[in-house]
């Protein structure tokens, strides 16, 4: 059946309000969709890395999950929900479970790109019938804005401060969709909550309904760390797409596949402007930052079209 | 009718775990453990065990995924030793906090630095305050017996803590001893199924595990922990009583050897306790009056039952195979004095001996040494110093 945003907002909600993310916050938009992909006579086992969404979705005594959900540490979520699955595994071979089970684990940039990176290889490696889903959104947020990996070239963070001398993060950002596509899973994409979330909706389902493991990068702005107003949460979605910051494609069994080509690609500055942890790259004398950050959107954007043999 | 074998302690461990065979075991190799999970993997490839084995990148994603899958209701086991236990650290605390009866096999070595792959205690001593009942294992087949009845003692409803079974690296690990084996049918009676009430996979009923625990719920959390570790005592007895039962092996929470007349004893964990029952022998030929005590379970520590032993000696060694860098005694030593404190038992001289680090072989001279040291300051009433190191070369 064709989406439809309505149908799918119709399905029994599994992960309720109530919890304590801020607004504007890209993170439960993105969970709450992808959960809506599952069929509902599914169990999840959901998974999820210390950060915010862990902290501010289950506090002793409240827990916003109404599938069976764990927490375990920062570096781990994959190789414990990898733990769960393998005890499904063994519980249905001896007949104690009857029921399907999907595994889901979500992380922060901080605990996939960063310090959770050697546990997810690893759980991806040895095809744990799972899916990881890193909701990116470029730095250690819940301990107080600090650069990560997946933190963009110039940003400005409270351990990448645009001072003086150094103008914010000195290093582009890791590309971990490539290397999750290099893994040879069965199912690799990045999307992005934009418009009526079809992409990201699609991509759930298919990662959910993969035989074997399955990676999703998803873009989840940060109000406070990005510094934008709130209600743009949706709006610095679609510039992050449409400026080709963000690219929206899925590596299927190998192959690559651009599920979005802007029409007319926006310039990178679009993305950039409505954000303040960039501000000082429009300062006077700072175009250059901009230039730079150009290029390198650019560049990869046509590195991924020849993967595509888009070009 | 129980069967004769001659296996090293690994496989002792290994063959315990397929008789077992639980649902999860995560493992990654390391010194001198590697073995189990080696023959554990041989066991599913053949199709002996139900089990998955996950061969995990990391000893910090094996004690993760032993967390998920007891978590999920599954039986969880993994093998480690020295670094591999120091990179499972962070998540020790976790799967003790979170109740979940994992069972771990510890092969003692000693801790990196320096590199050395050979047997003391500072590996498993480093985790003694981490929330896992420890057992320690003299040979093969306490080893053996130890995790038969280790699930049983994690999983009571009044436990459910994990369980950490310790025997030294290559010493026990490695060597080839007579053991005697359980059939099948009976360890499989004897451990039971795991029906946890509370699981990950129960659709009907979903919980969440792992919350953020703050100042109003963390203190009452851990105070139930710290009661279950309490209860454990109490159910290691029980266990260890229906495995008599059984066996006609008999554990208690310590072992004493010739202590009924004795006026100094060591009190010593692990293989050197092997080799400290051959010195009392030797010495009570020469009419010495000396015994051993052998902690078997030194996390929870029997505090009243190794005070009320050691009252009635004049003098007491505890030799530490791992040292506290504190200047003042190794971790048995503190713990062995503050109970005796505690309980008020001012009557023997206590001191302490650091001993084999690194793998450093211990005689019988050695541990004779010790004994007629404390023969003597059970004569004299003198203790000349308290803190010692045996066998280094100063």
């Amino acid at each position: 059946m064709a989406y439809n945003l309505k149908e799918a907002a119709k399905k029994p909600e599994r992960f309720t309000g109530g919890h304590r993310m801020c607004a504007g916050c890209g993170a439960p938009v993105v969970v709450r969709q992808i959960l809506r992909a599952l069929k509902p006579e599914d169990h999840a086992v959901v998974g999820c890395a210390t950060g915010c969404l862990e902290v501010s979705t289950f506090l002793y005594p409240y827990t916003s999950w109404k599938d069976s959900f764990i927490h375990n540490a920062f570096e781990n979520a994959a190789a414990t929900v990898a733990g769960a699955e393998a005890a499904y595994l063994a519980l249905k071979r001896k007949g104690k479970i009857k029921h399907d089970t999907k595994f889901i684990a979500f992380g922060g940039d901080g605990g996939t790109y960063d310090i959770g990176l050697q546990a997810l290889s690893g759980a991806m490696e040895r095809g744990h019938n799972m899916v990881y889903v890193c909701y990116d959104n470029g730095a250690y947020m819940n301990t107080g804005i600090q650069r990560s990996s997946a933190t963009p070239r110039f940003a400005n963070t409270t351990t990448s401060p645009a001072g003086k001398v150094i103008p914010g993060k000195s290093q582009p950002r890791k590309d971990l969709t490539e290397i999750m596509a290099n893994h040879h899973i069965p199912y690799v994409a990045q999307t992005a909550a934009i418009g009526n979330m079809k992409d990201l909706y699609e991509k759930a389902e298919k990662a959910l309904y993969t035989e074997g493991p399955a990676f999703l990068n998803v873009l989840a702005p940060c109000p406070r760390g990005w510094q934008y107003n709130t209600p743009d949460l949706m709006k610095i979605n679609k510039l992050a797409v449409e400026t080709c910051f963000w690219p929206l494609y899925e590596v299927i069994d190998g192959k690559y596949i651009i599920n979005y080509k802007p029409k007319n690609k926006l310039p990178v500055s679009e993305f950039l402007k409505v954000q303040g942890r960039f501000r000082h790259m429009f300062r006077p004398g700072n175009e250059y930052m901009i230039e730079e950050v150009q290029k390198e959107v650019d560049r990869r954007w046509e590195a991924l079209l020849k993967l595509a043999g888009e070009e | 009718m129980a069967i004769r074998e001659r296996l090293s302690g690994n496989e002792a461990v290994a063959v315990a775990m397929k008789q077992i065979n639980p649902d999860v075991v995560a493992a990654f190799p390391i010194t001198p453990s590697t073995e189990i999970p080696q023959y554990f993997s041989n066991y599913v490839a053949d199709g002996i065990v139900d089990t998955e084995f996950v061969a995990v990148e990391s000893e910090h994603s094996a004690m993760s995924a032993c967390v998920g899958a007891q978590a999920a209701g599954g039986r969880a086991m993994t093998a480690t030793s020295a670094n591999g236990l120091a990179l499972m650290w962070e998540i020790l605390y976790v799967a003790a906090c979170s109740r979940l009866p994992i069972v771990m096999a510890c092969v003692n070595r000693t801790m990196s630095g320096p590199l050395n792959i050979h047997n003391d205690h500072s590996d498993s001593m480093g985790a003694r305050d981490s929330g896992w009942i420890q057992l320690y294992s003299e040979n093969n087949q306490e080893a053996y017996d130890n995790m038969l009845m280790a699930n049983r003692i994690g999983e009571h409803p009044d436990v459910m803590l994990p369980v950490m079974v310790c025997q030294d690296g290559f010493i026990t690990s490695h060597a080839i001893e007579n053991i005697e084996l359980l059939e099948d049918e009976k360890v499989k009676e004897f451990v039971g199924e795991y029906n946890p009430k509370l699981h990950l996979l129960d659709k009907d009923n979903p919980i969440s595990v792992g919350p953020l625990d703050l100042q109003a719920y963390t203190f009452e959390h851990k105070r139930q922990q710290a009661e279950a570790m309490r209860n454990a005592k109490r159910v290691v007895q029980e266990v260890s009583e229906e495995f008599y039962k059984l066996t006609g092996r008999k554990y208690g929470l310590f072992e004493e050897y010739k202590t009924e007349d004795a006026e100094v004893v060591t009190v010593i964990l692990n293989s050197t306790a092997g080799t400290a029952k051959y010195v009392v022998d030797e010495l009570r030929k020469e009419g010495k009056k000396v015994g051993l005590i052998k902690p078997r379970l030194y996390r929870p520590f029997p505090v009243d039952e190794i005070a009320n032993a050691l009252s009635k000696f004049k003098a007491v060694a505890v030799l530490d195979k791992s040292d506290s860098f504190n200047g003042a005694g190794g971790p048995l030593f503190t713990d062995v004095t503050s109970a005796l404190y505690a309980k008020g038992v001012f009557t023997p001289k206590v001191v302490n001996y650091i001993y084999g680090l690194g793998g450093r072989d211990v005689r019988t001279d050695d541990i004779e040494f010790v004994y007629n040291k404390i023969l003597e300051i059970a004569a004299t009433g003198k203790v000349d110093s308290v803190y010692n190191y045996l066998g280094v070369r100063e």
